[in-house]
């Protein structure tokens, strides 16, 4: 900690020792050549001083990092620094452009740092694929897949968790889908119908206040909708159709479903509204003067206009719904059952992996690489559904104008 | 021919209007549901949070002659004076003095069971409090005084919310007897800030909490923003175009809209696993969550950086700027305030997240505040999903007033956002 304080006063204290000189020495170098012809300098004393602090930080990080003793990483440092004080002086007077330098190292780093996104792509697959591939040496991959039971149970020899606890993926996948779709059944329309009438029917200054409120919706933290889905809305619906003599499980797939629809319902909308507003007014105009009514030149004009950029939006919003974690650890169940009923309890990938990793993992049993299985495969249908809805947008989207 | 159009357009056209007029009200509806939920939710937690903010005190007349002092005092003094005054504050029972005012309040406790379900009317801090309150005033010594003493939770919420849940029937009465007698009191309740997480909902508070996203938020600030927004402008401005390129951005444009909790098995893996850093440290978390916000941040500054237009690069360049001249002197400087607008919805989309923290372990039960980025930490909304998981009746409320500090935070955040783009926001 003091030999970093240390070597930021040096680098400091040398940097401007070094302006100084550097600007000395060209004030001289004018007085000498005055009447001769122009001076010509190819960077300024600032770009020498960049210079400077990039070779010295550079210095200092790989001494500080270094395993020698503290005496020895003071020496070091100080006369590393001092010798790069020297040497940026020497390159000053060989007419060493250093803004070329400068300028070529700051690429450098930045090039560097796009690396980073590729970096953690990587990683992500490697160690998610890595895991994955370990639970598949216990449990084959056809079982994985096509098994009708999911009974990851706590082992105790490893034997014995093999025999009697069960990995199959449908039940959990089934459940996904089912609060993926009714999620949807809420979110598509409200949001495509919501969109269509602030883009196209409310007035400017309503749409100028309803918007932002919305957006409020879609800034909420998924753990409040989980919140809210298992104090508000699950006894609502076990309420309402205990009028009709229905018996609704606590932790229905439909109570999950409905406030996941909520959540998605801005996120909809918004990427509509875009769609809507990006066809051009053009078209819309030469509907109406045709004589349509302004429903029939929605229907007729702008939705099948505007419609890529929609279903890229509906994927999307499908893809973020399956990977939706809060709502379903909250507010549905955890038990796997084979069942399509949304008044039922059903389980969703994002929760089984929430339960089986939470708390001590042990990472060479079935049940906790399990989730990396899982993990795998939702990870695989997000990226194609994300893969797609992009293409969709790109390539089926009409240029105008 | 002409006449038997316009007669069919005009026999259709009741039908269309009609069709104009359900296909409005449907929009009209949409909207009106998607504020109704809004409405709905915020009013259930608003209706839920707001007591947590408020808490109940209890009027105890104490009794701090010499006599009861040293009758509750652990070690046995002769007598009370100046010199042995701070050593005998520290030896007295409070909870005991407490104990005793009580059963001379409600003298009708009398089997062993009433008068325990009596000692429970009291909080467990509220033997601290007598204290600090007798330390700050030491005249009160010798005489008979009456203290606002911390209720219990279950008090608490009988006399904020009516509700009667699980106080008995003896604590029933006494309840309302206080009622009655105007001897409760709603005092505003600092001690929410303050506290971290507790077994006791009266003295459970979002302090750990707090603290705890604000050294995640650090931590994952000080990476993402610097690597985005160079990452941004190195693919804006000098990446090749090449199959290299178009990788990066498929990568990036795929891991902003993987799940979240992807993340979280990585920061399992990697960070846990393979680099041993400390479980459910605010290092850990700042560092998943950094990834989870890297790929926002830089979207949003290239797409900032897209809208500047090119003949500001083209002047520059004219007068002989370089290639990194004109980034650093024009398009860094003019793009700033998209930057900001960006990072800080980023930032309020990373601070309510919470399954990936789930994964790194930040479940675990947090009684201190975190001191150090090593520490175990958890943050806001964890802390919201374990007090919605505790059958207690008292972190109900506690539940929701956390969440309505968090939705204060974000919607602030949002707001920052909105009078940036607003102020700053230049249309080229």
């Amino acid at each position: 900690m003091y030999l970093l304080l240390f070597s930021v006063i040096l680098v400091l204290l040398l940097a401007f020792a070094l302006n100084r000189n550097i600007k000395n020495l060209r004030l001289e170098s004018q007085k000498q050549e005055q009447g001769g012809k122009r001076l010509r300098f190819s960077s300024l004393p600032i770009h020498y001083i960049y210079c400077f602090i990039l070779w010295s930080v550079i210095f200092s990080a790989t001494i500080l990092c270094s395993s020698f003793e503290a005496p020895i990483k003071y020496l070091l440092s100080t006369t590393f620094l001092i010798g790069n004080f020297f040497l940026i002086r020497l390159f000053y007077k060989k007419k060493f452009s250093a803004k070329n330098h400068i300028e070529g190292s700051l690429k450098l780093i930045l090039s560097l740092t796009a690396g980073i996104g590729i970096l953690i792509t990587i990683i992500i697959t490697a160690s998610i694929l890595f895991e994955a591939l370990k639970f598949f040496e216990f449990v084959k991959l056809s079982d994985f897949l096509f098994g009708t039971t999911w009974n990851p149970q706590m082992a105790i020899t490893e034997e014995q968790s093999v025999g009697s606890s069960a990995f199959g993926v449908v039940p959990v996948f089934l459940g996904t889908i089912l609060i993926t779709l009714i999620a949807m059944l809420i979110a598509v329309p409200l949001g495509i119908m919501g969109a269509i009438h602030l883009c196209l029917y409310a007035k400017p200054k309503v749409r100028d206040y309803i918007k932002p409120i919305l957006e409020i919706l879609a800034g909420v933290p998924t753990v409040v909708y989980g919140y809210f889905a298992v104090i508000t809305v699950a006894p609502l619906f076990k309420n309402i159709f205990a009028l009709i003599n229905i018996d609704v499980a606590s932790e229905s797939a439909l109570a999950a479903g409905f406030v996941m629809g909520i959540m998605i319902i801005p996120f909809v909308l918004s990427l509509t509204d875009d769609a809507l507003n990006s066809v051009p007014q053009a078209l819309k105009d030469g509907a109406l003067a045709l004589g349509s009514t302004k429903s029939e030149m929605i229907k007729k004009v702008v939705l099948p206009a505007a419609m890529p950029s929609v279903v890229g939006a509906v994927i999307l919003a499908v893809s973020r719904a399956i990977g939706e974690t809060m709502i379903v650890v909250m507010a549905a169940g955890l038990v796997a059952k084979l069942s399509f009923n949304p008044l039922e309890s059903v389980t969703t990938a994002t929760a089984q992996i929430v339960t089986l990793l939470v708390g001590d993992q042990e990472f060479n049993s079935p049940k906790t690489l399990a989730a990396f299985a899982l993990a795998l495969t939702l990870f695989i249908f997000t990226f194609i559904f994300n893969i797609v809805a992009l293409v969709v947008i790109k390539k089926y989207k009409q240029k105008y104008g | 021919m002409a006449k038997n159009i316009i007669n069919l357009v005009e026999k259709s056209l009741k039908k269309r209007h009609r069709k104009e007029a359900r296909f409005r009200i449907f929009g009209v509806l949409s909207v009106a549901l998607a504020l109704t939920f809004l409405i709905l939710l915020f009013g259930m937690i608003i209706s839920k949070g707001y007591g947590a903010f408020l808490r109940t005190e209890i009027a105890l007349e104490i009794d701090l002659s010499e006599a009861s002092l040293l009758e509750n005092s652990e070690i046995s003094f002769k007598k009370i004076d100046k010199n042995n005054l701070p050593e005998l504050l520290d030896q007295i029972s409070y909870r005991g003095l407490i104990k005793q005012a009580l059963r001379e309040k409600f003298s009708d406790a009398k089997t062993l069971a009433e008068i325990n379900s009596l000692y429970q009317t009291t909080s467990k801090i509220a033997a601290l409090e007598l204290k600090n309150s007798i330390a700050n005033h030491p005249e009160l010594i010798g005489t008979k005084n009456i203290f606002w003493i911390s209720a219990s939770s279950r008090f608490d919420i009988y006399f904020k919310h009516n509700q009667v849940t699980s106080l008995n029937e003896k604590q029933l009465n006494w309840a309302n007897q206080l009622i009655e007698n105007k001897e409760l009191r709603t005092v505003a309740n600092w001690k929410f800030f303050e506290f971290a997480d507790s077994r006791e909902p009266e003295i459970a508070g979002i302090g750990a909490g707090f603290v705890g996203s604000f050294l995640v938020m650090f931590i994952f600030l000080s990476c993402a923003f610097p690597v985005g927004v160079m990452c941004a402008f190195y693919l804006e401005e000098f990446a090749p175009k090449n199959r290299l390129t178009d990788i990066i951005e498929i990568s990036i444009n795929n891991l902003a809209a993987i799940p979240s909790i992807i993340y979280g098995l990585l920061g399992l893996t990697v960070y846990l696993q393979f680099f041993c850093m400390p479980r459910s440290s605010a290092l850990v978390g700042g560092m998943t969550l950094f990834m989870l916000v890297l790929p926002v941040i830089i979207i949003a500054t290239r797409n900032t950086i897209r809208a500047i237009p090119s003949s500001i690069r083209d002047a520059a360049m004219a007068l002989g700027a370089s290639k990194m001249q004109v980034v650093l002197h024009h398009l860094l400087p003019l793009s700033v305030p998209g930057i900001m607008t960006g990072t800080i919805l980023a930032v309020s989309r990373a601070l309510g997240e919470t399954a990936p923290l789930l994964m790194i372990g930040m479940v675990a039960f947090i009684a201190d505040i975190p001191q150090k980025f090593t520490d175990s930490t958890t943050v806001l909304p964890v802390q919201i999903y374990l007090w919605s998981d505790s059958p207690e009746v008292g972190f109900s409320e506690k539940t929701a007033a956390a969440i309505l500090v968090l939705l204060a935070v974000l919607i602030l955040f949002n707001l920052v956002a909105v009078i940036l783009r607003k102020k700053f926001e230049k249309k080229w």
